[in-house]
């Protein structure tokens, strides 16, 4: 980088792994753009990107926590499908015996039953991997054959189908959208609040007498995150939904159907779903004690340990949450197929704990962050939908999804080295 | 001796790790506004007993007393519940985060939300920082960026700012250059004279006998003996730690 490039950044004070995974990502999107003649870099097709990267993406959140506590958890993909599992057959073969079928409620006790049971099986391994100090490696390497077969017994193998209509939308689709009017309100109400947060932080900094970036470096943060927040919007807001889904959708959103009716997704639901929950994390990660902890325990145990911090607990609860989180994952893929057979989730771990690690987290512990690892999610799901559309046959796309792995790590590595950190 | 209840006492601590006794039925104890220091080789047992005193270890026999009352010190908060602060020999400072982070880790500063305040905290650092190390400025780095002086006084702020009654310096000056130690030195006098009561463990024989009152000499895990500072010569202190040879052994005994 040409050093006036390079004060530009630090003056704006947007972190360089951060822009350089940003970089990586729109390299991708441009190359595929090329080999495919324009056919990746539309509207419908990051819409498509934007839901498949949705369920890794709110699980890497999670592993980002368990990897900085230099942990591992093997199970999600697992105990993703057995929550599913567990979910659909609830809404299908119990809750239309109890409350009627299409009930309102359906959705609701379905999601909750799913976070919950993500949280007590997560607490559970956490308890083993904290209190029995059995490794985390071996403990969720147990669970991740323990809930694919757990999975089975739900119903002996067969797959659950159709899910409740409304705990569909959760999976994003045609109907599973914020639509164009919530879409335009969502992405002004982002923009907004990250405006406030830029300017109340400054204002914080000064009270306190610190050196404050300059007035500008502050308005191309502003145009940044507004630019991003409503190009997002904006895109996803460009994509028509297909002639056969028009009448239901207008039909949904309270509309009257004309030949001239403009009818777009929007962001899907999923997305606002992953959105949410990258705010949050991010959050626990920097401004909570929780999240304090987290990082402290994975940098020096022995000093978390003398600073009066309860490591234990924070494994129990660290995996606690991972499990919540795999929970809200089940609801968001199970949803989105609309049906369960017993693959679900099959390999997922491996594809949670790599967009974690693209992400910039060190499976030494200690670092890694929230927006690195959606960023990772992103960059597999698009790599993985780029190579199906230009052709390249499956075994291949794993080879080079192994392949971008290592070097991703390996940069990392370097970069960590040059940096001094 | 002063017949005043003392601040801290180590009543016949024993401590074995596998079949090593690391500590071996030592009683060592320590008065509001001295300074008393821990002599000894390496593996002589110093930082395991202080680590007891600071919840970090669990004696296997013996009772602590703070000013007279029977402790229970169980863990590291216990102990600075009872506004006890360490320095320990290997600082305990998690790598990864900034000096400010480090300062108030376990005692963070939190907003009215509960969320925490980074800027405080940062602004508190600054300014204890600006008493103990005025040239240090890198505040928003990690402290593995930081050289090892650097390190140890970021380590002797977390144990100074949060008014301990007692202070454990487990080899403070190990990381220092003369300047930097002399500040400490300047330190030490100056916590003493608040009647702050301090274990100093030190290898340094002169510090020993320029800071101290009292010393309390170990050798593979027993206590050879506590002596008056004014009372011994360096010699003394030195054949107390090479041979286990207590100076005159009637004076202390009493
Ligand atoms: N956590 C531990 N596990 C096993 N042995 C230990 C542990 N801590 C200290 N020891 C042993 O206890 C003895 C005293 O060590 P230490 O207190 O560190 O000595 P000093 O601080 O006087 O140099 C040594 O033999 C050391 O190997
Ligand atoms: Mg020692």
């Amino acid at each position: 980088m040409k050093d006036s490039a390079k004060k530009f950044v630090s003056n704006v004070g947007i972190d360089p792994r951060l822009l350089g995974m940003i970089g990586a990502l729109v390299v991708l999107w441009v190359v595929f753009d090329l080999w495919t003649g324009g056919r990746f870099l539309t509207p419908r097709n990051l819409f498509n990107i934007s839901v498949q990267t949705s369920s890794v993406a709110i699980m890497a959140t999670g592993m980002v926590f368990v990897i900085v506590t230099r942990h591992i958890d093997l199970s999600v993909g697992s105990l993703l499908g057995f929550i599913g599992m567990s979910v659909a057959a609830l809404q299908v073969h119990v809750l239309p015996d109890i409350v009627g079928l299409g009930h309102w409620s359906i959705w609701i006790i379905a999601s909750v039953a799913a976070v919950l049971m993500g949280l007590v099986i997560g607490a559970a391994q956490g308890w083993v991997i904290g209190y029995l100090t059995v490794p985390a490696f071996i403990v969720t390497l147990g669970g991740l054959l323990i809930y694919r077969g757990a999975m089975w017994w739900v119903t002996e193998g067969q797959t659950v189908s159709p899910l409740d209509p409304n705990f569909k939308l959760l999976g994003g689709g045609a109907e599973g959208t914020l639509g164009e009017t919530l879409s335009w309100a969502f992405g002004l109400f982002a923009s907004f609040a990250a405006v406030v947060l830029i300017i109340l932080s400054r204002r914080r900094k000064a009270n306190h007498g610190f050196v404050v970036k300059p007035v500008w470096a502050e308005g191309v943060l502003i145009a940044l995150a507004v630019g991003l927040i409503m190009g997002f919007v904006w895109t996803l807001n460009s994509y028509p939904i297909a002639k056969g889904a028009r009448a239901r959708v207008a039909e949904a959103r309270g509309l009257e159907l004309t030949d001239t009716l403009s009818l777009n997704h929007g962001v899907a639901i999923p997305v606002v779903i992953l959105l949410l929950v990258t705010v949050a994390m991010t959050i626990v990660s920097k401004r909570t004690r929780f999240g304090r902890y987290i990082y402290a325990t994975g940098g020096n145990p022995e000093a978390a340990e003398l600073s009066g911090i309860n490591t234990r607990m924070l494994t129990v609860k660290v995996f606690a949450l991972m499990g919540a989180l795999t929970g809200i994952s089940a609801v968001v893929a199970s949803a989105r197929l609309g049906s369960v057979d017993v693959g679900l989730g099959t390999l997922d771990e491996l594809r949670v704990i790599a967009a974690a690690v693209i992400g910039g987290t060190a499976l030494a512990g200690g670092f890694g962050t929230i927006y690195g690892a959606v960023i990772g999610a992103a960059i597999m799901q698009t790599l993985q939908s780029g190579m199906a559309s230009v052709g390249v046959d499956a075994p291949l796309q794993n080879m080079v999804v192994g392949f971008v792995l290592v070097v991703a790590v390996w940069i990392d590595i370097v970069y960590r080295r040059k940096v001094g950190v | 001796m002063t017949t005043k209840t003392p601040l801290v006492e180590m009543k016949n601590i024993s401590i074995a790790f596998g079949g090593v006794k690391a500590v071996d039925d030592v009683s060592v104890d320590l008065h509001e506004g001295e300074v008393v220091g821990l002599l000894g080789h390496n593996g002589a047992g110093k930082s395991t007993l202080i680590k007891i005193l600071s919840g970090a270890y669990h004696a296997n026999a013996g009772e602590i007393y703070i000013s007279g009352e029977k402790a229970h010190i169980a863990n590291p908060r216990d102990a600075r519940n009872y506004n006890i602060e360490t320095i320990y020999q290997t600082l305990a400072l998690a790598d990864n985060l900034d000096a400010a982070s480090n300062l108030f880790l376990g005692r963070e500063i939190v907003t009215n939300v509960g969320t925490v305040d980074d800027d405080a905290m940062e602004a508190e650092t600054r300014k204890i920082m600006g008493r103990l190390n005025p040239n240090f400025e890198k505040f928003s780095s990690p402290v593995s960026a930081l050289s090892g002086g650097q390190r140890q006084s970021v380590a002797i702020a977390r144990a100074v700012y949060f008014n301990a009654k007692i202070l454990i310096m487990d080899e403070p000056t190990a990381a220092l250059g003369p300047h930097e130690t002399q500040m400490v030195s300047e330190l030490i006098q100056q916590l003493k004279s608040e009647g702050i009561g301090i274990f100093l463990i030190s290898h340094d024989i002169h510090d020993v006998m320029d800071l101290c009152d009292r010393a309390s000499v170990m050798k593979n895990g027993k206590l050879v003996g506590t002596v008056n500072v004014d009372e011994v010569t360096d010699d003394d202190l030195l054949g107390m730690i090479i041979l286990g040879k207590h100076p005159h052994e009637n004076k202390e005994d009493a």
